[in-house]
């Protein structure tokens, strides 16, 4: 299974934000995204979601086209993460989790057990009744990252999950992902932290000016050249114990 | 307890004061006449049945369109005054009473509709284009501001001081001396407008998220606001067309009732009409229990009562409320 984006364009009020832009993100794989601030990231995820129509090219789940989809339909398949984790109104957490199952028309116990197991999945069990006023930013993020498991999408797009986030939360929430891309769910996910993409991609697809730059698995497109020419910085690449390549900013470029 | 017991509680509350706005007033009639022939039964049923049945569909009104004000602007400070809806069928009344045309009751009830669905289709064409709720407000504060300075406008270039103070009288709001005829001409529009916000639930719940993550949950936002524009717009302007400008309820009612039945917006919908049906109804035994030979008015009534229980729940529960 695939959620393909063909040859797609995004105008946002007369504004091209993503041109010609193809990409693939596959099952039970975690594909990153990643570009400097303005590359089009969270449009390209947008339009993936079906929150944006593009102007031109085709967004499709293996062949369909997603504006084709019905909304609810849509809603069941692809689970979408914003990087906003406002919550207008101070519910308890698992109030919000439920809310992950409104797009579904099922029994009311097939409801609850789908709350419970991404409350399990994510270890919110435990501050269930608390308002989401009163969690911390670590539990917050994980509460909201269970409201989209509760819809038990097969897709979950999530755009920089990890803002705001500690080191210690940025890995367990990148764990978390990991372990639904272990059950078959296809994730693709923004992220701004180099180190970090490096250890959980298994594709990467790296935008530059609304355009895809690189694509490809981790090694072949965070390479010294690419970061420089996508991030005008100078990196130094670390190989972790697992022998992957990690890059760290480490300058910036004079002429960018 | 759970929220069928709650909800129960609630209803019962609001017959009671129902019961209450049938005895209450300047002639205290008890519960024993409105058995056999006593001759005050004609004061309840051609006054105080008239006046309590337009008080619960005023109440549910605005308290409902509050509810879903604040849930679909996600914002705690929302009420029905906000849109502009109740200010344009105020101009619309206060132009026909002091500009003399469509003289009577259905002149004036025909000339508040048409201000409130101006206000409607207004604000549906300037936030057509743009589905943030911010748009909604700004539209509906501006709209807000204009429908005032044209009713100051009106009344200041009436024509002589008896159009003057009945403008001002029927802007001050009050159920007093309302009839059968009145109720039925709010009911329809009240009725179709509640039910029509009755259904905003679950996409107000989801909008809780933010608008992207309410549309990634199957919510239409589009409709949506139709449906908030409408169904609002109905109720309260047929509920203002009747009564005049009675403020307070769509902002107070959701805040006493969330510690109650909890902050998700869906479960403060029915609430929210039954919460505003009792206060309204209260505040309007309290007009007519005050000494004195006339009535207080009923703003001033609501303001009375709600504003002492809006405080207490202020220091009682800070902002947990609201983060």
């Amino acid at each position: 299974m695939a959620l393909t984006l063909d040859r797609v364009t995004i105008d946002l009020r007369g504004r091209r934000v993503l041109a010609d832009a193809s990409a693939s993100f596959a099952a039970g794989r975690i594909t990153v995204i990643l570009g400097p601030n303005g590359a089009g990231k969270t449009s390209l995820l947008r339009a993936a979601a079906g929150l944006i129509a593009p102007s031109a090219g085709k967004i499709a789940i293996d062949g369909r086209a997603i504006a084709a989809m019905r909304r609810d339909d849509r809603a069941r398949t692809i689970g979408y993460l914003p990087q906003s984790g406002d919550v207008a109104w101070n519910m308890p957490a698992r109030d919000v989790v439920a809310l992950g199952r409104l797009p579904h028309r099922t029994s009311m116990a097939d409801d609850i057990a789908a709350v419970l197991s991404a409350m399990a999945a994510t270890d919110t069990e435990q501050f269930a009744e608390r308002r989401v006023g009163e969690l911390s930013g670590g539990e917050r993020a994980r509460v909201l990252l269970a409201r989209v498991l509760a819809g038990e999408p097969q897709w979950l797009l999530a755009d920089e999950p990890l803002a705001s986030l500690d080191p210690a939360h940025q890995l367990d929430l990148l764990d978390r992902l990991r372990g639904q891309a272990a059950r078959g769910v296809g994730v693709v996910v923004v992220l701004h932290d180099l180190v970090q993409a490096a250890r959980v991609a298994d594709e990467i697809v790296m935008l530059r000016d609304g355009r895809v730059f690189a694509s490809g698995p981790p090694e072949e497109v965070l390479t010294q050249q690419h970061l420089r020419d996508a991030f005008g910085v100078d990196v130094l690449l670390f190989a972790d114990a697992q022998g992957r390549m990690l890059p760290v900013p480490a300058g910036r470029l004079e002429s960018a | 307890m759970n929220r069928a017991i709650r909800l129960g509680l609630l209803v019962l509350l609001t017959a009671a004061l129902f019961a209450l706005s049938l005895m209450a007033g300047k002639q205290w009639i008890p519960l024993d006449a409105w058995f056999g022939h006593d001759p005050r039964w004609a004061i309840i049923a051609e006054l105080r049945i008239p006046r309590a049945v337009l008080g619960v569909l005023l109440g549910a009104a605005l308290g409902l369109s509050g509810a879903v004000l604040q849930g679909y602007l996600r914002n705690p400070l929302a009420d029905p005054t906000v849109i502009g809806v109740s200010s344009c069928a105020a101009l619309g009344a206060v132009a026909s009473i002091v500009l003399g045309f469509g003289a009577g009751w259905l002149g004036q009830f025909g000339w508040a509709m048409a201000g409130a669905g101006g206000a409607m289709a207004l604000l549906a064409m300037l936030t057509a284009r743009a589905e943030t709720p911010v748009v909604f407000v700004l539209a509906g504060t501006v709209l807000a501001s204009l429908a005032g300075a044209l009713t100051a406008f009106l009344i200041s270039i009436a024509p002589n001081p008896y159009a003057i103070a009945e403008a001002i009288d029927w802007l001050m709001g009050a159920l007093t001396d309302r009839g059968p005829d009145d109720v039925l001409m709010a009911a329809p529009f009240i009725g179709a407008g509640v039910l029509m916000m009755l259904f905003t639930g679950p996409a107000l719940d989801a909008l809780a998220l933010g608008e992207d993550a309410a549309r990634s949950l199957g919510a239409n936002l589009g409709r949506l606001r139709w449906q908030v524009v409408i169904g609002t717009g109905l109720a309260v302007g047929a509920g203002v067309a009747v009564t005049g400008v009675v403020g307070f309820v769509g902002l107070v009612v959701p805040h006493l009732l969330r510690p109650v039945f909890g902050a998700k917006p869906s479960a403060l919908l029915v609430p929210s009409a039954l919460g505003g049906a009792a206060l309204t109804l209260a505040a309007d035994s309290l007009c007519r229990l005050a000494p004195g030979a006339g009535e207080v008015r009923l703003g001033v009534a609501m303001a009375l009562i709600g504003a002492p229980f809006f405080l207490a729940l202020l220091f009682r529960e800070g902002a947990k409320q609201w983060r």
